[in-house]
């Protein structure tokens, strides 16, 4: 079982954590002057990357806070996770571990 | 059988399909050599009489979700647009055999989707009221049907989801996936149409709203017509065709037990506790459940998942309990908002798109390929693929069959 980095707990197993799909989906700033069609991108359509992208998480039997990963769906393996707010990392694709060894998650 | 001279192994039989190289040019281009990319090419030479047509494949034939599915068909679903097409689907099931003249072991053993709660029973009874309306069969069996159906189910009232009856198509079954993919392939290849396999799509050269060709791995191939059958992959192609689709591409997994002597004689499918469950010809127990939660292209997932799937089982069938899993594996399946797949046109005036099935592309392997060829053929949607349009995201007319299709997704 993959263990995930929660930013607030630390590495845990997968089964504590339930999934948000993509991240960084802003609510539209202005809802009233969007049309149909804008607002079905906003409720329905989202980026299916293959590769590396950013995606929510929330760790439901713990901390119950949510936060957002870099994780590569080919391999589902994850590069890092980071607070709701914090700058999106750069998507290296060879993180370094940290002194934690704890940047992959 | 003969041998080949001197090293005592029989020869190779003979080959179901030629394996060509591309031509620079083709009336119509299918992406995606699966169950429905090889069936909408079936449906083109039989029912429209277009056969200069390729199916690409960037793998080796029906090695995708084709190769990976638990072969469950049925047509019980809640709403009228999705019985119409998988009742047309299971209709053309009855007689693939003979249209391909190939064995498939179609099986019509009959599926119970089993109901654990009262509002499992409320909402069971209801579609069972639907389905019959829509001329598909289904009754409403309570827990000693289901018994004398399934002895093996576990139907005592002191487990912990009880099973307070079910609903019964006897008409819903199996199939032999392998023999359904060689079966078609094979007709659609005697029609002349080109099987290219290891042809991977890089990309797409446009003119307007037209594509009028096709980047791959072993050239550049004109198209006068592109159909997308590219399942959890399509999304892929639709970013290089620069619109998007309301996919989302998750792991969904199933395992085979060892092989075991005849216990299972139907199909059971359970949410409550999430598992579906049949016994191939050969012998092993098919297990399947829903996906993985998580977005993912690796064609494999989360080891809880299966022993979930697993926990599930052996709560429904205690005879289950001393099986060995034999193998576990994932596919790619391609999850849209509604669970209802989309089939029909696109942004593009000659790009149509047959996507989205999810967990249950399987079953409407003819169906689809029907109404897909048709709709190639034709320019306009067959009815059975009408309601399922790309722009119905956005008129909001919605076939939700989220919770509605005796299945959780």
């Amino acid at each position: 079982m993959q263990l995930i980095e929660c930013p607030w707990c630390g590495p845990r197993e997968e089964v504590e954590f339930s999934y948000g799909g993509q991240a960084h989906v802003p609510y539209p700033a202005d809802p009233a002057a969007l049309g149909d069609e804008e607002w079905a991108h906003y409720v329905f359509f989202r980026d299916n990357t293959a590769g590396v992208w950013a995606e929510r998480w929330m760790h439901a039997t713990a901390c119950r806070r949510w936060f957002n990963a870099l994780r590569d769906t080919r391999t589902h393996a994850f590069l890092t996770t980071y607070r709701p707010g914090d700058p999106v990392p750069s998507p290296d694709p060879h993180p370094t571990p940290t002194p934690e060894g704890a940047a992959n998650g | 059988m003969s041998t080949a001279p001197a090293t005592g192994v029989p020869e190779h039989p003979s080959f179901l399909w030629r394996n060509p190289d591309p031509k620079p040019s083709y009336d119509v281009v299918i992406v995606g050599g699966g169950g429905h990319g090889l069936a909408t090419a079936h449906y083109l030479a039989k029912n429209h009489g277009i056969t200069n047509v390729a199916v690409l494949e960037k793998g080796w034939l029906a090695g995708g979700n084709m190769a990976r599915n638990t072969t469950l068909i049925r047509s019980n679903y809640l709403w009228d647009e999705s019985a119409a097409i998988y009742e047309h689907s299971l209709k053309l099931w009855e007689t693939l055999e003979e249209d391909l003249d190939y064995p498939i072991l179609f099986s019509q053993r009959g599926v119970l989707n089993l109901a654990h709660t009262l509002q499992d029973v409320r909402d069971s009874v209801r579609r069972v009221g639907a389905n019959v309306l829509n001329g598909v069969d289904a009754e409403w069996v309570d827990t000693a049907g289901v018994a004398e159906l399934c002895p093996i189910v576990n139907t005592s009232p002191d487990i912990r989801y009880p099973v307070l009856g079910a609903t019964y198509q006897p008409r819903a079954g199996i199939a032999k996936h392998d023999y359904v993919a060689w079966g078609l392939a094979r007709r659609a290849d005697e029609a002349g149409i080109d099987l290219i396999q290891d042809c991977e799509v890089l990309g797409f050269t446009t003119d307007g709203d037209r594509v009028t060709g096709v980047r791959t791995s072993r050239g550049d191939i004109a198209c006068g017509t592109l159909a997308l059958c590219a399942a959890g992959r399509t999304s892929t192609l639709t970013d290089e065709l620069g619109f998007r689709v309301p996919l989302q591409s998750h792991p969904l997994q199933a395992l085979v037990s060892e092989l075991l002597e005849p216990v299972h004689p139907t199909v059971v499918m359970s949410n409550a506790v999430h598992v579906y469950v049949s016994q191939a010809h050969k012998g092993e127990l098919v297990m399947g459940a829903g996906v993985d939660s998580y977005n993912g292209y690796g064609q494999r997932g989360s080891f809880h998942i299966v022993e979930r799937q697993m926990a599930a089982a052996v709560e429904l069938f205690p005879v289950f309990a001393r099986a060995h899993v034999l193998r576990t594996w994932g596919g790619v399946v391609d999850v849209t908002p509604d669970a209802s797949p989309i089939v029909g046109r696109t942004p593009y005036e000659n790009v149509y798109l047959n996507c989205g099935w999810g967990t249950g592309g399987f079953k409407a392997t003819p169906g689809v390929g029907w109404c897909l060829a048709h709709t190639v053929a034709t320019g306009e949607p067959h009815p059975y693929n009408a309601p399922f349009t790309l722009d119905r995201f956005v008129s909001g007319r919605l076939v939700d069959e989220h919770g509605a299709a005796a299945v959780a997704h």
